[in-house]
């Protein structure tokens, strides 16, 4: 009898099947971006009430001042720590490719060691997350919530939509370190962390797409 | 290896012969729990016919009341009230609960078949996305037997469907119940995706790949780039509804047309994502009973994937009645255009095939061909309205109506029978009743053309959509008696259909292998197909390797259909069967609509569903390989 001329792990590109998955998912995932980000742009500048993002309002009713709301040194901030994250990803990455692979330097020991790269991406993600919660609350407490006007709706529905992928992306990177403490994590895994690392990457641009049209563009 | 019973009877694979019928069926193994549990494509396949021929009959049932009510003049079969629900939920389920999942049917039992693979790329979340439909379905129909249905129109227009203008839980269950149906879509058209850019059998090229897989796979895109999008507004509308958000308050400077235009950047490649699988489908029954291979073979494959490059840009042709300017027209109204040329390529194709083909008139190809003539009469009406003065005199009246069900029903849904008469045998190894299924073709056919056929001339003479009822004198009541007359011998026309299909899955003939005499690979193996697909596939080298006649096709075909081998005897892996999807898209759901009904619901939901995904995500899929 002939064997299965198929085999298992046969495949047309070579290509493992979550590496086309996740690229069909990323390419989904930017048209529901565009949509925020396209609407964000419909409405920028069609608010009937401030506060506003880059110019200052007095409220007709009370002679209240509000300044423009959008702080752009913190956010700049929190930007870098968001990009510093996808660099210790592609560190992380690159430790668990080189597992195993002989280490003498203590440079070599520093950069080998996934655990450490792993928890440095989460810990920039999760920093970035702080960011956007003390945003979130002082823009509330200056005045500005998501039902104040278009700009509040569009605001916080984009960059919130964007945290939650960020925290998604930090649950999915505590998830990978406790199974490099649990059995640690190897060249065998390194298409698992590539794959996580990709929807890392995509998350982080995403936010540089936000922060010029949002923050930058006046 | 194993000792088995090996039939040696060697299978007739002589091009266009049908192989003769064996004397039984095998019986395939059939418990609850295995129906419950399964990750096999085929299955699924089976269990999305049958859920979504239910959700076609509840549609049926509708769209009986709607044409009961418009029988006459001044008719009160139902409230006005009950009627926005009736039309809403008719177009709804219509749309999202019968034709996209009938396509479904063949996306999941024909994808791996004819591409060569074992299964789809994943397994669990095949089952997922069909559980996610099933909740989801149920989830969006049940409100009517309460009087709680969605009621501001399928396409559920914003402001008026905002709290302030749509109040109570009606268009509360349209903005979650298509919100968890987009999941399941979105699920199935990334695992479909990998699918076929992935698990193509040695040699299947993709211009060797049969048109019902092209056509599959430009839906699948279509689906992973427009979801994301009526995602979004929904999103937004349900912010506004539920969190007090603008982005629908005209009031707050929110623009009326948002909605509009997020709606139809989805809802015209939705347009496609309906009838392209259905494309797919007459191009695979034409060539079979014309006996000649698809004419024109590269440019249905180009044609098709324009159609779905065009149809993104085309939407706001929607949208002509809301004053968009003259240049936005202008464009709309070129590209929409523009779009009937590859449209009409493909029928073209398709005449092309049947010309001095030797015609065998089985009810699938008298389906194939009804659609092809119907769909042609819904092209061109819509041609017709791609003109904006056009369609300022016919956009929201029965003229539309009229069009797009030539284009639905006279489309996809012709081409769906046709497909389940054509592969009803490999689904189940039994023929339906040809007999029965003519006059099911005829009557359909008949009924189709009398119930819509009129509506243009009552959307001409002025009659709009969606009114519940109307006075007698404006020259629409002959027509729209004539349109209900046909509804009722569709009703018909359906009821045989469903007594068919019980009738045929118990007591049809038996079909063999290939009872069509058919080219594609799906033919090759027994049918009903055992679980793991192909035993073994030669390299393929044409586009129809049963019509070539090569020795390696045909001993590939014979060890295929060697009956009588399980998946251990031949040593291939078979995924173990779980209920951990079912119960991820069941507290899904449940999260979901907690957060229109009860907040303890929706973090109930959440935990119950994280515990399930990480049940799912931790156990494995198959046994170890060895």
């Amino acid at each position: 009898m002939s064997a299965p001329t198929v085999s298992h792990h046969y495949t047309t590109t070579g290509l493992d099947n979550r590496k086309i998955a996740i690229w069909a998912f990323i390419g989904s995932e930017c048209m529901l971006f565009v949509s925020l980000i396209s609407t964000y742009l419909i409405y920028k500048g069609r608010s009937r009430v401030g506060p506003f993002p880059h110019e200052a309002w007095t409220d007709p009713g009370t002679g209240h001042v509000y300044k423009a709301i959008l702080n752009i040194p913190v956010t700049s901030a929190s930007t870098f720590v968001l990009l510093m994250s996808s660099l210790a990803m592609v560190l992380a990455l690159a430790a668990v490719e080189n597992k195993g692979k002989p280490q003498r330097t203590l440079g070599e020991r520093i950069l080998g060691n996934s655990k450490l790269w792993l928890f440095m991406t989460a810990l920039l993600g999760a920093t970035f997350l702080g960011f956007q919660a003390f945003e979130f609350t002082s823009f509330v407490h200056e005045g500005l919530t998501i039902k104040t006007n278009l700009f509040g709706s569009t605001f916080f529905t984009l960059t919130g939509f964007h945290g939650a992928h960020v925290t998604a992306g930090v649950i999915w990177l505590v998830s990978m370190l406790m199974i490099d403490f649990k059995r640690g994590l190897g060249p065998e895994d390194a298409l698992s962390v590539d794959i996580m690392a990709l929807y890392w990457h995509f998350v982080d641009v995403v936010w540089i797409a936000i922060f010029t049209l949002v923050y930058l563009i006046r | 290896m194993a000792t088995t019973v090996i039939d040696t009877t060697p299978p007739v694979l002589k091009p266009y012969t049908p192989s003769p019928a064996p004397a039984t069926v095998v019986k395939e193994k059939s418990t609850f729990w295995s129906w419950i549990g399964t990750t096999d494509h085929k299955k699924i396949g089976k269990l999305y016919l049958f859920t979504a021929l239910t959700f076609f009959f509840i549609g049926g049932l509708e769209a009986e009341i709607i044409r009961a009510q418009l029988g006459a003049p001044n008719r009160h079969l139902v409230s006005a009230e009950v009627y926005n629900q009736i039309f809403t939920m008719h177009g709804t389920t219509m749309i999202f609960l019968a034709v996209m999942p009938l396509s479904a049917v063949f996306f999941n039992f024909l994808i791996p078949l004819q591409v060569g693979a074992r299964d789809v790329a994943f397994p669990r979340l095949n089952a997922f996305s069909y559980w996610v439909y099933l909740f989801g379905g149920i989830f969006i129909t049940l409100p009517i037997l309460f009087g709680h249905a969605p009621n501001g129109g399928w396409f559920g227009y914003a402001p008026l469907s905002t709290k302030q203008f749509s109040p109570g839980l009606n268009m509360d269950f349209y903005v979650v119940g298509l919100q968890i149906l987009g999941v399941s879509s979105l699920a199935a058209a990334f695992n479909f995706i990998t699918t076929i850019v992935n698990l193509r059998a040695p040699g299947m090229s993709l211009m060797r790949m049969p048109v019902f897989t092209w056509m599959s796979f430009v839906t699948q895109v279509l689906i992973a780039l427009a979801f994301p999008v009526i995602t979004i507004a929904l999103f937004f509308l349900m912010m506004d509804r539920f969190f007090g958000t603008q982005f629908y308050e005209v009031g707050a400077g929110g623009d009326p047309l948002l909605w509009q235009h997020l709606f139809w950047i989805f809802g015209h490649p939705e347009v496609y994502i309906l009838v392209l699988p259905a494309f797919g489908l007459v191009s695979e029954i034409l060539p079979t009973f014309s006996k000649k291979p698809l004419f024109g073979y590269p440019v249905m494959v180009y044609s098709g994937i324009l159609i779905g490059f065009l149809g993104f840009g085309v939407w706001a042709h929607h949208m002509f009645a809301v004053g968009m300017g003259p240049i936005a027209d202008s464009v709309f109204g070129v590209t929409t255009m523009l779009i009937a040329i590859p449209t009409g390529v493909k029928i073209f194709n398709w005449l092309g095939t049947l010309a001095q083909g030797q015609i065998r008139f089985t009810t699938a190809c008298m389906f194939a061909i009804g659609f092809v003539a119907l769909f042609t009469i819904g092209g061109i009406s819509g041609v017709m309205h791609s003109s904006p003065p056009a369609d300022l005199q016919q956009t929201d009246s029965y003229f539309i109506v009229a069009h797009f069900h030539y284009v639905l029903f006279g489309g996809s849904i012709m081409a769906i029978f046709g497909g389940i008469y054509y592969y009803f045998p490999k689904m189940f190894g039994r023929f339906m009743s040809e007999g029965i299924g003519k006059v099911h073709f005829w009557l359909t056919f008949i009924g189709m053309n009398l119930t819509f056929f009129p509506m243009h001339f009552s959307g001409m003479l002025g009659m709009p959509r969606r009114i519940y009822t109307y006075d007698a004198g404006q020259g629409w009541d002959a027509f729209n008696a004539t349109s209900t007359w046909g509804a009722y011998l569709l009703a018909v026309a359906m009821l045989l259909f469903a007594y068919n299909l019980f009738r045929s899955l118990r007591r049809g003939a038996p079909a063999g292998p290939n009872p069509w005499g058919a080219g594609t690979l799906e033919w090759t193996i027994p049918s009903p197909p055992p679980a793991y697909n192909f035993a073994t596939l030669a390299t393929v080298t044409s586009r129809y390797p049963l019509w070539e006649g090569k020795e390696a096709d045909i001993e590939s075909a014979r060890i295929n259909q060697q009956s009588g081998r399980t998946a251990e005897q031949l040593g291939i892996v078979i995924p173990y069967d779980t209920i951990k999807p079912m119960l991820a898209a069941l507290f899904m759901v449940v999260m979901l609509g907690g957060l229109m009904l009860n907040h303890w619901i929706l973090v109930g939901g959440a935990v119950a569903m994280a515990i399930s995904l990480y049940a799912w995500l931790t156990s494995p899929l198959e046994p170890e390989h060895h």
